[in-house]
């Protein structure tokens, strides 16, 4: 099993919305992706799909050649694009509930993280800044030694310094064999990083290519691109 | 020689002219051990597999290879990084030569200017 995410035909219909129309597409396994596109193209709702939050209204989705269930959930570590964390928590009792609740979670990973960025552990994520929440959030999802992350909008609401750090982060920590799907506006910031890209808009995957062939062949980086096959 | 990155080319290509340079101008002493692919992607913010990708190029110059479950080292050989230096002067001289052709001056007159530069 060469591929960690597949799509085949994926369809997803809301009551007056198509949200994802005939999506085919494969994700190996030891890649960083980028799933690019404007707002409201399809990215959280394929993301959503991958973790069973959603089901299809057509085709079909595989991670490591399993439907999606329990099995699948096992092995995927999920960023939802909106606070997730629990607010009258301290941030030691929301490592302590991932901990017991994840068994591939690594305490130590979250302790290296949230000494590097100076977060007090001992304070309740509702009095947490926007920014230092999000860290947070990143912190304990990319802390599980998972086979599949999927990131939705990670980086947005954090200063440039610690983008940086987040994204060393990411490429210190995840393993060879893992894979990493990041949905994001901000493409110039995580362009490096990136091995692949999905360009998707409208529901539809518009390109999918690796990062150095688009620079070879387009002569540009996946930003200019972006703003070219976008363009309002 | 730091680690930043233009838009018109491959990041793999970038790594690779940046690596060399540290090579050339001894930021990687001739028979040093270099890091680690997934340190050295770390320290240049880029995904390994890029980094991996860079670093087999160069070996294939010869300017860096591998000791089998020990890692990457840079070629003990200075006759070899004098040469990538020599290279790499060609080629910037070529250029520059090329851009100041582009302005209308000969090889005379650009050839006064460099000197008139280096005090001769």
């Amino acid at each position: 099993m060469d591929n960690i995410l597949e799509c085949a035909n994926l369809s997803k219909i809301y009551k007056n919305a198509i949200a994802l129309s005939g999506v085919n597409l494969q994700i190996k396994k030891g890649r960083i992706v980028g799933l690019l596109g404007p707002n409201g193209s399809g990215k959280t709702t394929l993301i959503k799909l991958a973790n069973g939050l959603l089901t299809p209204t057509m085709g079909d989705i595989l991670i490591d050649g399993k439907p999606i269930g329990v099995e699948t959930k096992k092995i995927v570590s999920y960023l939802p694009d909106h606070n997730f964390l629990t607010g009258w928590m301290t941030v030691n009792q929301m490592i302590e509930y991932f901990s017991d609740f994840y068994s591939d979670f690594n305490p130590d990973r979250a302790d290296k993280m949230l000494e590097s960025l100076g977060i007090d552990r001992t304070k309740k994520i509702k009095t947490l800044s926007k920014g230092t929440k999000e860290k947070v959030a990143l912190i304990l999802v990319m802390s599980r030694e998972a086979e599949l992350y999927l990131l939705d909008e990670p980086i947005a609401g954090v200063d440039p310094a610690t983008r940086d750090y987040i994204l060393r982060t990411i490429i210190a920590n995840y393993n060879e064999n893992a894979t990493i799907i990041i949905s994001t506006h901000l493409i110039a910031d995580v362009e490096q990083i990136l091995s692949d890209v999905v360009f998707i808009n409208h529901g539809d995957i518009v390109l999918c290519d690796t990062v150095d062939n688009i620079r070879e062949n387009e002569g540009k980086s996946v930003d200019e691109l972006f703003r070219e096959v976008f363009r309002c | 020689m730091s680690w930043s990155f233009s838009n018109d080319k491959p990041i793999f290509q970038q790594l690779v002219d940046i690596i060399t340079l540290k090579i050339i101008s001894g930021e990687y002493p001739a028979g040093s051990k270099l890091e680690a692919v997934r340190e050295l992607a770390v320290v240049a913010g880029v995904n390994p597999n890029t980094m991996q990708r860079a670093l087999t190029q160069i070996e294939s110059t010869g300017l860096i290879f591998t000791k089998r479950g020990d890692g990457r080292y840079v070629t003990e050989d200075e006759e070899k990084i004098t040469e990538a230096k020599t290279d790499y002067a060609s080629g910037k001289v070529r250029l520059f030569i090329e851009s100041l052709k582009a302005l209308g001056l000969n090889d005379e007159e650009i050839l006064k200017a460099v000197n008139n530069e280096l005090g001769r």
